[in-house]
């Protein structure tokens, strides 16, 4: 076998396992999210099926299949079928420019190195963007097809929801890709190698603290989660835009919700967080080490989990708030706070940086 | 490789789709987006030109066509809603009070 | 020669998707075609190396413009034409000069097809003359927009602004005072 076949394997093997990892991850997100609520309101959380109940997804899932799908007598029969399917295959295919891993021949099998991570764009930071604004549809067609008012309600809150916290979303992100110069994540991440003064990681947090937190909680109305889960605040809309679905299509919903927090927190370990570089905001000795031994996907996966844990504490910490205090909160103060987020970074960036 | 004058007649079909639009739906919100293809057919004719020519001044006029798509879509819609709330249709044929 | 396939596919599914948007009657399904077709374009662009145009299609056409579209059919409840309603006003059915209106069309239409075919001079590869990495660089394209351009990317800012306060006051509800 010549080179260019194992290449292409290898490639396609790292396609499949980002899938397979991500597929996993809804999963034990789930689980996680379930004991780390029981933990926060002592007690134990799912514990029957399998040791610790680390089955329990599992069970979930069969439970699932196992159900019924139900369609409503006036719904719509093609957008209640596509709904679900677009909302997960966007979720999917947002993660496909996040990279994951520094180049690596594979301890040596390769020749050249090969990139850890789906595919590697000139313009990923905008892809991913873009792909996540189509998971809008999903949901819209989720609530408007049921021909349930609970569902429209759900539906129509979370559209306005996400392209009302995109704009504060990417105007967060437009500040780092001026200082890295690059819409590339991959340079992005690597823009972020190596340390300042000797101790402190170079990461893009340190830089843009502001815009980090702008990110963080535009990332959380984004994926529509506590505290701004209002498309399917129960108490107001029994379950909005995913009311009338059930077994596997309602699974689906979900999926493409967990796995858009994963794809948010990767994004966020890309640019502000330093990807695999620096495994701790200072410098350690076991810095060069990872790097030396092609063990940076291990740090990417622990910043990664680091944020997604937030995210659980944040959504089991933080009550709801009303919806036109989401609205006020993202036109009045997020999104003013975002620009001039970004406009002080272009002033510092022409006269202090001359760059 | 692939013509200039493919990507061409794909563009002029894609007019021909919104202009054939335009004149025989009866629904305001379908002739908003046959505009809409119309424009898009006119952007990638602009591509497709800038490419062949090699600059990219027919990638920045797309720019302007989407930012002018975006604000036509807007005082569009609006005046649509503004239409449906007097006469409860979005058939153009129901405004013809201002007809002689 | 899998480039050429994927010409083909990319522009049959925009053709093809914009045909049933003003083919068929229930507007949220001619939405939801229309963005269909915008991806296919958007692919379309990727293959002429304009990866940005590409990407902005996506995030401004088909994410926020139809989303707009997809707001307003749900908002007016999207009623349908109907059959009856369809076929009375149809340009082939009407006398006079709505029939000859639409035989003009059709000329042009023939016209145009005719010319395209015989310009031997647009029969040259489309990426012939520059590589894609000059083309398809963002950097670029910001160069040049932002000096050459400047001017008119100033009034279209203007011009979003105008249409902002023109759409708030068309569509907001009368009160009476």
């Amino acid at each position: 076998m010549d080179s260019i076949d194992l290449r292409l394997l290898v490639q396609l093997g790292v396609i499949g396992l980002t899938f397979f990892m991500l597929i996993n991850a809804s999963a034990l997100l789930v689980l996680a999210e379930r004991k780390f609520m029981g933990f926060m309101q002592q007690r134990y959380g799912p514990y029957l099926v399998g040791p610790h109940g680390v089955l329990q997804p599992l069970a979930d899932i069969l439970k699932l299949l196992f159900k019924e799908e139900l369609r409503p007598k006036g719904a719509d029969k093609w957008l209640f079928t596509l709904a679900p399917i677009l909302s997960v295959t966007a979720a999917f295919a947002a993660f496909a420019t996040v990279p994951w891993g520094a180049e690596t021949t594979l301890f040596g099998l390769l020749d050249e190195p090969i990139k850890l991570g789906v595919a590697d764009v000139n313009v990923g930071v905008l892809v991913v963007f873009a792909i996540t604004s189509m998971g809008v549809y999903g949901i819209v067609l989720a609530g408007w097809s049921s021909n349930s008012k609970y569902s429209l309600m759900g539906g129509l809150r979370a559209s306005a929801q996400m392209i009302s916290y995109e704009l504060s979303y990417a105007t967060a992100l437009a500040a780092v890709i001026m200082l890295a110069g690059s819409l590339s994540l991959r340079e992005v991440v690597d823009a972020q190698q190596g340390t300042w003064l000797g101790f402190l990681s170079r990461w893009y947090l340190f830089v843009q603290p502001v815009g980090f937190i702008i990110y963080i909680i535009a990332g959380v109305a984004e994926t529509n989660r506590a505290p701004f889960d209002f498309p399917e605040a129960e108490q107001e809309l029994v379950a909005g835009y995913n009311t009338e679905y059930s077994s596997v299509r309602f699974a689906l919903f979900p999926q493409a919700e967990y796995i858009n927090m994963v794809t948010m927190s990767g994004v966020a370990t890309s640019l502000y967080l330093g990807g695999w570089h620096g495994l701790l905001p200072f410098y350690t000795p076991l810095d060069p080490l990872i790097e030396a031994n092609g063990l940076g996907w291990l740090v990417f996966l622990a910043k990664v989990g680091g944020i997604l844990f937030t995210y659980i504490w944040v959504r089991w910490t933080v009550p709801r708030y009303r919806y036109d205090q989401l609205m006020q909160f993202g036109w009045k103060w997020l999104f003013p706070a975002s620009v001039i987020n970004l406009i002080v970074t272009a002033a510092l960036m022409l006269y202090v940086l001359n760059a | 490789m692939i013509p200039l004058s493919s990507y061409l007649i794909v563009s002029a079909i894609l007019f021909a789709i919104g202009t054939a639009g335009v004149f025989l739906r009866r629904n305001l919100i379908v002739i908003l987006l046959s505009i809409e293809i119309m424009l898009n057919a006119v952007n990638l004719s602009f591509v497709a030109f800038g490419r062949s020519l090699g600059n990219v001044d027919g990638q920045i006029i797309v720019f302007f066509v989407m930012t002018v798509a975006a604000a036509e879509a807007a005082v569009g819609l609006a005046i649509v809603i503004g239409l449906f709330r007097h006469r409860e249709s979005l058939n153009p044929e129901a405004f013809t009070t201002l007809k002689w | 020669m899998p480039e050429t396939l994927v010409f083909y596919v990319l522009s049959g599914l925009a053709i093809l998707a914009s045909a049933l948007v003003i083919g068929q009657r229930n507007p949220m399904y001619s939405v939801m075609l229309l963005i269909a077709s915008f991806g296919a374009l958007a692919g379309l662009y990727i293959q002429l190396d304009a990866p940005f145009v590409a990407v902005a299609q996506i995030i401004i056409y088909a994410g926020a413009i139809m989303v707009l579209f997809l707001f307003v059919v749900m908002l007016l409840n999207a009623p349908q034409e109907d059959a009856a309603d369809w076929d009375r006003t149809h340009p082939l059915r009407q006398p006079g000069i709505a029939r000859f209106g639409a035989l003009l069309g059709l000329l042009l239409v023939v016209q145009l097809g005719w010319a395209l075919m015989r310009a031997s001079e647009l029969d040259v590869p489309v990426a012939g003359r520059v590589d894609a990495e000059t083309i398809g660089s963002v950097r670029q394209v910001g160069r040049v927009l932002f000096t050459d351009y400047m001017f008119a990317f100033e009034a279209t800012s203007i011009l979003i602004l105008v249409a902002m306060v023109g759409a708030v006051v068309l569509a907001r509800r009368e009160t009476d005072q």
